[in-house]
């Protein structure tokens, strides 16, 4: 006899977040995670001109702005069939960049690490020091983080105008021609970045971490000197075992992103345990659990619907459930660098498979891969040469916008019909990652992820259910949309 | 003072705006200026039970709430029942909760034009019935009436802007803190006059394109935004160019129009975005305060006296041409 327990609000993710748990035995026989914030996003497009979309879609989400604009940037230009001009594309991968490394930050500082600063874990050697270093707003990290974000969010004021929610992603480039002085000032600002990351967060440099190729390799580095909050980390995982919890479908998913002169600096891809291709058109999106009216089968983004019901049997989220081929995959900084071949990634997962540590480490990771790429791109930009081109409008098009946020694959498929927006449907990375059950009844990757964990009908949630759920980095806003 | 911060339906990014502060740590920042934050859903340590537990405090009495923030839009549909967002653990509807605690906070702030007045999750159909606080788009009303006062008799405050610069927010939450903000700080829509008395216009560096008429025809051009694409920073209240962003950044030196995010009603102006309404070439939105005669006179007046320099490096993304150099007459 199992018992019900709705736990809620999930803190220290973006968004709203509730999970019912089925408690058998003290452990959690099975896990139903419910989106319960909708707000209709594909609705409010519909009928309007597709050049407002850019006006409309990163406000679906305050943390991955950019990374919505992005999407829909690049699907308005796949509709018109054009590409920006190379500082147009440089000028997209700096902002992109910019977002997702700042969220990577934002997610180990300020949502992820607090949880070891809870009295749960009074008893452990390491808990005085991370405690003083990591308790949410209190903590010496949080208040030494902060500064620092602001600082490299400048990137944002000459990239961009302003973060979030600007309008200077466009399909043909970026509307903010920099200039040589202003490219200097976004240079010393990504030198002060990189000379954070390496004194307070690494306690090395960037390409030390980089061309770290195992967890062997990464512990041997963990046992030398050098201190900084990775370092930290990584001393309570081994402590509390966080390599061998949360375990999700170890099917990796990733569109790949920041378009080089050839190519994308991390590949579009897919790995089950090998590499494997990568079909888009065998996307669909099932709402059997979802709180929508029923359209026949599971459709592709690209004819999908999203009418919402106010009352559904067997429905318990506003999140539809992304299928590929059928299968459930994890998406996120883990399954992109996993995707990409990294072998720290590769390795990390080696054996037990994803967990709370190795999507944890991947997202640090990418920041010491990322930063450097940064350097070079603001290197190649070259003022007086073209940085937007303008879309030719046409009234019958369709595109497809797909790019990597800092949780993962993000899709935008629109359909023009008379030159208004006929049709928009988007899939967040969350979508993917927190998505209900599907008619075959198979559960989504979080939910399996929590399947076997210990818990209480009544005691308080043990913190291991918390690090299962913040190592996903999910974003609750974009989820549902 | 201590604040209470929900977040109903919005994306978060008022928050996200917020930590973006450039005064130090804003958690310090905080502090400095005697306010506790006794919980925010994106940094507070306590999670489910205990957030739960904390909330229905404040909903019922037992913990006395100061400043309560709400960001997003309250939705008031499916049919009224609230039902697209019921706060998590639990089968409440979030604007139920909002309702409640508003009634007992000392002040009430809404943080962003959703919770001002509905912003852009009411635009286009507005498939989840989504208001403000105190207003529904333009007309007062919205989720606590026309005629909500808090405590100390203040109608809510509405911090709009999508999202508010960082320092609007905790300008005002200081100014409360300190009993410095009255009925007479706020302006007519009840957004805090230290910006919304300025207009977005103020400073913006394309002034002097701006002054001949130079203006930009495609995106990524030099010239000024407002003939063409869709600019309404002549109208809209804000300090965006005197209080930058993000270090030196606003919208407009972002090479984008400025969307009058600070208004009710700006999620549905009536034209596209990034292109000027116009009639008979006249743009549809003047300058505020400025005789639509007088515009046209001198935008004629202007137009013709455009030295080139201006005309050739409004259309460029680059410095075509320098200012001349005056040489001191001895």
């Amino acid at each position: 006899m199992s018992t019900r327990r709705i736990v809620g609000p999930f803190n220290r993710v973006e968004g709203d977040l509730e999970i019912a748990l089925d408690i058998s035995d003290g452990r959690i026989e099975a896990a139903y995670v419910n989106s319960p914030l909708y707000r209709g996003f594909e609705q409010i497009l519909q009928g309007k001109l597709p050049a407002d979309a850019l006006v409309l879609v990163p406000r679906i989400c305050g943390i991955c702005s950019v990374a919505q604009s992005s999407a829909s940037a690049l699907a308005l230009a796949d509709a018109a069939g054009i590409e920006p001009p190379q500082n147009g594309r440089l000028a997209a991968n700096l902002t992109l960049a910019t977002e997702n490394l700042a969220d990577h930050l934002t997610h180990f500082y300020l949502f992820f690490m607090p949880d070891f600063a809870r009295a749960d874990y009074a008893g452990r050697p390491w808990h005085a020091a991370i405690a003083e270093r990591f308790r949410a707003t209190a903590g010496s990290a949080p208040n030494q983080v902060l500064p620092a974000r602001a600082r490299f969010m400048q990137m944002m004021g000459l990239l961009a105008g302003k973060w979030p929610h600007t309008l200077a992603v466009q399909p043909g480039g970026s509307t903010r021609p920099l200039q040589s002085s202003e490219i200097f000032r976004l240079h010393r600002t990504l030198r002060e970045f990189r000379e954070f990351l390496e004194t307070v967060t690494f306690g090395a440099k960037l390409e030390e971490i980089a061309v770290l190729a195992s967890r062997a390799g990464l512990e041997a580095w963990r046992g030398r000197a050098g201190g900084g909050d990775l370092r930290a980390f990584l001393a309570v995982a081994a402590d509390l075992d966080l390599w061998h919890l949360g375990r999700g479908t170890d099917r990796f998913m990733s569109y790949g992103c920041y378009r080089e002169e050839n190519g994308r600096l991390f590949p579009p891809g897919l790995w089950h345990g090998a590499a494997a291709t990568l079909d888009i058109a065998a996307i669909r999106e099932d709402i059997t659990h979802a709180w929508y009216a029923a359209a026949g089968l599971p459709q592709h983004p690209a004819e999908g619907s999203t009418l919402p019901v106010a009352e559904k049997d067997g429905a318990y989220s506003w999140c539809k459930a992304p299928r590929l081929g059928g299968q459930v995959v994890e998406t996120g900084a883990l399954a992109r660098q996993v995707v990409a071949g990294h072998p720290l990634a590769r390795d990390m997962i080696e054996g037990y498979g994803a967990s709370v540590a190795a999507r944890v480490v991947a997202r640090l990771l990418e920041l010491a891969l990322v930063l450097p790429a940064m350097e070079r791109w603001l290197a190649e930009l070259a003022p007086g040469q073209p940085w937007c081109i303008t879309a030719p409008g046409a009234d019958e098009t369709s595109g497809v916008g797909l790019i990597e946020a800092a949780r993962g694959s993000l899709g935008h498929w629109i359909t023009v019909r008379r030159g208004r927006i006929h049709n928009y449907q988007i899939i967040a990375p969350t979508t993917w990652n927190f998505s209900p059950r599907d008619s075959a009844g198979q559960p989504g990757a979080l939910e399996q992820a929590l399947a076997g964990l210990s818990a209480g009908a009544t005691e308080p949630l043990p913190a291991a259910i918390h690090h299962v759920v913040r190592s996903f980095d999910p974003c609750m806003v974009c989820t549902v949309h | 003072m201590n604040l209470l911060w929900l977040q109903s339906g919005g994306c978060g990014g008022c928050t996200l705006s917020w930590l973006g502060s450039e005064h130090g740590s804003l958690f310090r920042e905080l502090a400095d200026e005697g306010i506790e934050l006794l919980w925010h859903p994106s940094v507070s340590e306590a999670g489910v039970d205990e957030a739960r537990e904390l909330i229905e405090q404040c909903a019922d009495g037992r913990t006395e709430i100061d400043l309560l923030c709400i960001e997003g839009s309250l939705l008031r549909g499916p049919r009224g029942t609230g039902g697209f967002h019921r706060f998590g653990g639990g089968a409440r509807p979030m604007i139920d909760w909002v309702r409640q605690i508003a009634a007992r906070a000392r002040h009430v702030v809404a943080v962003g034009s959703c919770s001002s007045w509905g912003g852009i999750t009411a635009a286009g159909m507005n498939p989840t019935d989504a208001c403000g606080l105190q207003y529904d788009s333009e007309a007062t009303g919205g989720l606590l009436g026309p005629d909500f006062r808090d405590r100390t008799g203040l109608p809510v405050i509405n911090v709009a802007g999508c999202p508010p610069h960082p320092d609007w927010i905790t300008e005002t939450l200081a100014a409360l803190a300190h009993g410095k903000l009255g009925a007479q700080h706020l302006d007519e829509y009840g957004r805090p006059r230290f910006y919304a008395d300025q207009l977005v216009h103020h400073g913006c560096p394309r002034n002097e394109y701006y002054e001949f008429k130079a203006s930009a025809s495609r995106h990524s051009e030099q010239g000024c935004l407002m003939e063409q694409l869709g600019c309404k920073g002549t109208q809209a209240h804000a300090d965006c160019n005197q209080r930058l962003w993000n270090g030196e950044g606003s919208c407009l030196r972002g090479g984008y129009a400025c969307i009058r995010c600070t208004d009710p009603g700006f999620e549905e102006p009536g034209h596209p975005f990034t292109t000027t309404p116009k009639v008979a070439g006249i743009p549809l939105g003047l300058p505020a305060d400025m005789p639509k005669a007088w515009f046209i006179a001198l935008a004629a007046l202007s137009k013709s006296a455009t030295p080139a320099r201006v005309r050739e490096n409004a259309h460029s993304d680059h410095l075509l041409r320098a200012p001349s150099v005056k040489r001191t007459k001895r």
